[in-house]
Parts: C-alpha cells; structure tokens; sequence
C-alpha cells in the first residue's frame, strides 16, 4: 500500500494497512542498521528539525540517527516552554524555522495537539515526537514493530498495558495501533491514574495486576513519575511498586513466553524490578534498536509525500538506495 | 423624536402572552400602540416587516467588555456595536476588567460610555475582585451597579461569600455566581470525559461546577439571599437548581449557546476558540441543560462574550486565555439549536432571552407593552445563512460558530425609540443618524436573500 499522508500526528485513525505499511518499510531499515556501514544516501538533501519543546534523550537521538543514517541535514532546537513563554509564541518559532526553508519537523511539546497548531502554520511535514499526555506514534509504532517480530501477527493477542495511563501518550497512541492490527488491549493501573471513560476506548480496564498479566501475551510497563505523589494521586511509590510493580514473584503468575516491554527510561525497582528488565523475556533494548529503523521509515515515507507533492509525481526518492 | 411604525410583522412579546400579526407604533421612544392595522400619521417612517418577527430588544446578562483595561480587545463602544448587531438592547458588563469595577466612580464610567444602549455595571463582590474584602456595595448600588459579581474567578471562601449574599440582599442586589471548585479543576482545560481522554488535553471535572453551585445554593438558602449562577453548563448543576427551586430557595441561573450547541467532542480540534470555562461538556450534559431551559429551571441564556485578541487565541490549547464571543450570535444560535430543534418554542427563546433576565436584574427591558420603553429587535426567524469572520463587529473574532450555518437574523434593533442597527452595506465609518437616513430612500428592506 502506497502511504499519502503528509504528517504523522497520532496513529488514531490510521488503518491496519497503514500502520502495516510503515512497519513494512521499517523492516527495510532494520537490515540496513546490521550492515557494517549504516548509512543509505536516500534523503540527500532533505532538511529535517528536531524541535524538542520537552527534555527528551533518547527519542531525540533516536530521531537524529534516523535522520542521519538517511543523509538528512540534521539540526536541534532544544528549547524549555517557561523560557519561551516569556519570548516567543509557538507560531512565531515556527515561521522562523520556515522561512530557513525547512522540509521536516520533528517535534515534542508538552501541549497536546501543539503539532497540530504547527500545521496549520507550516508547509513542512510533521512528525509528532509527543504532545502532552495525547500521542507518541514512533513509539507505538517500535512497540508493534517488536511485538511482531516476537508473536507475529498481533491479531487476537492480548497485550496488558501497566502504570500510569492518565498521563501517558504512548498509551494512547499504542491502543489505537494494537486495536488496528486486532489486538485484545488491558489497562492496568491505579484509579487514580486511569483516563475518564478509558472502557470506550474499546480496552479493559482493571486495578488488579495479578488478573491483567494472567493471561497476557505481552506486557509493557510505563515509566512512574515520582511527582505523581504531590498530586495526590498516590499514597507512596512503596505502595504502587506493591500494587503495581513487576518482579520476579509475578513471573509463575505470567505465561512461560511473555514478552516484556518497557518505553524506558525505567525505574529500576519501581514499576519494574532489574531482574525482569534484564531477564530473558525482556526485549526492553531491542524496542531502541528498532526505534532507529521505525523512525527511519516515517521520515522516508512522509519525505516521499512531500517530495511528490512539491515537484508533482518526481522519480527521485522513488527507490530507496539500498 | 420620529415616529416608527412596523408594519405587518409578527409580533412575539412573552410579557404580554403576544404572538401574533400586529403594526406596533412607537413614538417618542415608547411603544405607543400595538394593534391590528394602525394609520400612519405624519413624520411617521414606516417599515413594512412583511412577517418577520418583531420582540422585545434582547438583554444579553453575561458580558465582558475588556473596557477598562485591555481596549485592543473590546471597549463599551465597540461592544455596544457588537450588542445591536446581534439585537441586544441591554446588556450587563461583567467587572474582571483592569482595574476590576470595584469602586463608584468605575461603575459610572461604565453606566454612562454607551450612546446606543444601556450597559447595566455589575459590581465586584470583593475589592479587586481577591476573594477577601466585600466592596462598598450599597455605594456601588447607589451609583449603578445593578448585582455583584467576581465572574471569572469564583468566591473560593465559603464565609465570604455568605457574607456577600447576606450584604447584597440587603442592598437589594443578587451575586452572580461563577461556580468552579478550583482545587477540583487544578490544571484542567476540557471536560473529564472521553474527548479528553483521547485529546490528552488535562481533565477538569463537572463535579468542579457541581460542588460549587451546592455550595452557594445552601448558603442562599441558610441566608434566605437570592443567588443567580452564572455559566450553568452541568446535569449536576441542574439538578441541584431545580431541587433548589422546588425547596423555595431564591435561585436563578443562566446558561450559555455553546452549552447547549456543542459538546466536549469539538475540542479534540485543538480549535483554541472551544477553549472556554466552564469547559464545553458531554451530551448527556448539554440533554440536561436543553431540558432545565424548557421546563423553566434554567432563566436566561447570556453570551458570557469573552473577547480575546487572535495572538492571545493562536497559541496552544492550553495557553490559550478562556472565552468565546458571542453578543452577535446569540439569538441566531438559540433559533438553530432550540428553536429549530423543537427543545422550546420561539416565545419562551425571547422570554429566556428578554424578559427574563430583565426580570433577574430589575432592569428595564424584555416587554412591548404600550408606555414601554421601545427596545425592540426585528428578526427573521427562518433564514438561513453561513457565518463569517468579517460579518462580526465585535473587536474580537474568537467565535466557536465561524462558518456554521445559522438559522434566523437580526435585520433592525431598535433601542429606545432610535433605530441603532438596520441590515444593510453599512460603509465605513458612517454617522450613526446614515442609517436611518439610508433606509428611509431604499424603502422595504429585503429580510430575506
């Protein structure tokens, strides 16, 4: 399947073709990552920003590999929103970054929907790297990309999902993505921590662990913030790490084959003891290693659409230089 | 004074239990007779309506005027254009200005700046609108202000706002209460509910609104002081009104159109113009809030016009400043999403939109009865037309409504005895008095395009 879309903000609304599509291409660059020389000349050329509103380290490396192992003209814009507030607006940030003739922006803010706004006042592609507490598409989709390289096809695999689900995007964006491919989701967590209306999200929702990794096929365990105890969302991490930690006595409670995942960075002894971090199940580094070739593929995929759409149907970026 | 005669209209006046084809005179700024066929006298202007709907000039009891303070905005002229764009010949001005409208001398300016219609001050219940100090309120009363209010910032100490019902009471004024439990909404910017669960956009929860409206329904009942809740946009809110009522508690409230026209659902495009507070609320809400306006226990709907500047609006959701306008668009909101939808009928629409919150507020207004002061708005209730950015007059465009399809539009306001808006190519910068002048050569006016 040809993929047409010029961004890529959330993976709500993206078809299983869709999503099949980028995963397929990602599966192209993952070779290419083994190979003694990592790098593809395929976007000679291209302009791509990485604009992190948020501290991030490893999604904006990861982003930047990609970009380079593509032969992107790479540049970051590190920024913290309290310094911005006193200065300049989101929009007039963008025009600037427009106007040095920019084709890609690669962008993480703490407001939802900011890489929505950013549309509407660029001609460049957007790669949303997370919005507040609504999306994290690459990180879904290096989640999917891992789950199939483990199970296969995700059809009718349960996969519980555990910590923090308020806050989380890589939640959101990873229920719409495992629902396109068939997949049976479980929400676990707190009720403190749990969405309004999560249920119609077409997920189980439960606060009992035991219960939601009973019967999972995969397992992936979110990040806890230790702030969340100011807001009066929890009594001590103590008590979440009891309730809701994943150690070694939870393994017999748990398929033999279970694949444990983590969006890292991770807590060790928190949500997830060293243990089963570094346990055979876990597949924690190797969602990073194809974090790389799942990002190359995005970019690849929207370069193309923004390459066709500028100078009509051009052969250019047609074949990828492998 | 000249004479004004509508001709043949349909006249609709809940005051009166009116509706039906009458001429309706006015003369030397009053409604000097309705009647089935009246003759027209000399240095008589007559406007033949050809069925449109003549009604009382709406009172529009929930605005903001940024006047003083933030001009660039909005200030009492411009609102006060916007207001008889819309059919609105009364209107009260919220004091969260800059400074707050806290003193006499502030209530005069703003009583008095309006030449087109009468802006009606409402007061600060605590100096500098902080929540701890009650105003002079019998001086504010005595120079205008016509009920008390924080609006934009509720009354966060229960004992404060005990003693401001108790106060007013006395110096015959209601609070105006802007019912959100702080603590409760945190940082939230959309309503707890599925939209913000799949936007990411922080929750702030109805049980904000509802516990705060409890809270000041028991104090007016403990104090026997009337209280009018602003912005009701909640099923809980409702029902604690109605009950309320039912128990003889001197409760009144007002809701907004975007509470009834839209749901939570339209935020989740990020459209900065849906940021509002209350925030908009599920379907379940808005079936609550259409039913309290049609079995009475809602009173009034109020724009709550809250005009912002476009760089203040175009920024992130959730830095953008709350407030939509809405002075222009609220009869034509009304008609599509009550009227037209069968919820209520057209009289009981003016009634929520005239009469009754004239009746809250003790302002003149909301009737056509013969010797009233002749506030009027004609309208055509079945046209249908897109609403744009440019049409607006308001110094502000954050509307939620741009490019909706809109049924029924204002085609004259008439505020006391003086048409102040006609439909038609205004050009720009016209004396007011070139209306009148205009009209009177093209004759009928084409109500419907």
């Amino acid at each position: 399947m040809r993929w047409t879309a010029k961004h890529l903000l959330g993976l709500e609304g993206l078809s299983r073709e869709e999503i099949l599509t980028i995963l397929d291409t990602a599966m192209i660059f993952r070779e290419i990552l083994d190979r003694p020389v990592k790098k593809v000349p395929t976007l000679r050329g291209i302009t791509i920003v990485n604009l992190f509103f948020e501290p991030s380290t490893r999604t904006r490396m990861s982003f930047e590999l990609a970009e380079k192992r593509l032969s992107a003209d790479t540049l970051n814009f590190s920024a913290s929103t309290s310094s911005l507030k006193k200065g300049e607006t989101l929009r007039d940030t963008a025009r600037n970054i427009e106007a040095m003739k920019v084709d890609m922006v690669v962008m993480r803010h703490p407001s939802p929907g900011a890489p929505h706004f950013l549309t509407r006042h660029l001609g460049a592609s957007i790669v949303n790297a997370g919005d507040g507490a609504h999306e994290h598409p690459t990180q879904a989709l290096l989640d999917l990309y891992t789950m199939r390289e483990r199970v296969g096809d995700l059809a009718s695999k349960r996969v519980t999902i555990v910590g923090d689900i308020l806050h989380s995007r890589v939640v959101r964006s990873n229920v719409w993505g495992l629902r396109a491919l068939g997949a049976e989701v479980t929400l676990a967590g707190p009720s403190t921590l749990m969405p309004a209306e999560a249920e119609r999200l077409g997920v189980t929702v439960t606060h009992d662990l035991d219960e939601a990794i009973e019967d999972a096929d995969i397992v992936n365990i979110l990040r806890i913030q230790r702030e969340r105890q100011e807001g009066s969302f929890l009594p001590s991490l103590r008590e979440y790490t009891k309730l809701f930690g994943v150690d070694a006595s939870r393994l017999p409670r748990m398929k033999d084959d279970v694949v444990i995942m983590h969006p890292g960075p991770i807590n060790r002894g928190v949500e997830i003891s060293p243990g089963v971090a570094d346990g055979d199940r876990s597949v924690i580094l190797q969602q990073v290693t194809n974090g790389v070739a799942v990002r190359m593929a995005v970019i690849y995929l929207l370069s193309r659409v923004l390459s066709s759409e500028r100078a009509g149907e051009t052969e250019m970026l047609e074949e990828v230089a492998l | 004074m000249r004479n004004i005669l509508l001709r043949g209209g349909r006249v609709v006046d809940p005051s009166q239990d009116l509706d039906s084809r009458l001429d309706l005179l006015i003369s030397d700024g009053t409604i000097a007779e309705i009647a089935e066929s009246i003759e027209a006298g000399s240095d008589v202007r007559e406007i033949d309506l050809g069925g449109a709907v003549v009604a009382p000039g709406l009172v529009d009891m929930h605005v903001h005027l940024r006047d003083p303070g933030r001009e660039d905005e909005e200030t009492i002229a411009s609102g006060s254009e916007a207001a008889v764009h819309g059919g609105v010949t009364a209107l009260a001005a919220m004091p969260n200005t800059e400074p707050a409208i806290d003193t006499p001398s502030w209530v005069e300016y703003v009583r008095t700046r309006s030449h087109l219609i009468d802006v009606h001050p409402i007061a600060a219940i605590t100096v500098g609108r902080r929540g701890e100090t009650l105003t002079e309120m019998a001086e504010l009363a005595a120079a205008g202000a016509v009920a008390f209010s924080d609006d934009g910032s509720p009354v966060a100490s229960a004992r404060v706002m005990r003693r401001a019902l108790e106060y007013a009471d006395m110096v015959g004024r209601p609070v105006v209460s802007h019912c959100e439990d702080l603590d409760l909404v945190g940082d939230g910017v959309a309503n707890e509910g599925l939209a913000s669960t799949i936007s990411g956009l922080r929750p702030s929860p109805a049980a904000a609104e509802d516990v705060a409206v409890a809270r000041d329904v028991i104090l007016a009942g403990a104090t026997g002081a009337r209280v009018h809740i602003a912005h009701v946009s909640t099923r809980g809110s409702v029902q604690i009104v109605r009950r309320a009522k039912a128990d003889g508690i001197r409760v009144t409230c007002e809701t907004c159109p975007h509470y009834f026209a839209l749901t939570d659902d339209a935020v989740r495009s990020y459209d900065t113009s849906l940021r509002i507070n209350p925030p908009l609320r599920s379907e379940e809400d808005v079936a609550a809030i259409r039913t309290g306006l049609a079995d009475g226990t809602i009173d009034a709907i109020a724009s709550d016009h809250a005009p912002h500047s476009l760089e203040e609006k175009q920024v992130e959701f959730d830095a953008a400043p709350p407030g939509a306008i809405g002075l222009e668009t609220l009869l034509p909101v009304t008609i599509t999403h009550l009227v037209e939808t069968g919820v209520i009928g057209l009289a009981r629409a003016i009634e929520l939109l005239s009469a009754s919150p004239a009746r809250i507020l003790r302002i003149e207004g909301g009737t056509l009865a013969r010797g009233a002061r002749a506030d009027v708005t004609v309208f055509d209730p079945a046209r249908s037309w897109t609403l744009e950015r440019a049409w607006f007059r308001s110094k502000s465009k954050n509307s939620p409504f741009i490019g909706a399809t809109l049924l029924g539009r204002v085609a004259i306001t008439i505020s006391k005895g003086r048409i102040v808006f006609e439909e038609g190519p205004a050009p720009e910068g016209a004396p007011d008095n070139a209306h009148e002048e205009r009209a009177a050569d093209v004759g009928e006016l084409p109500l419907r395009a």
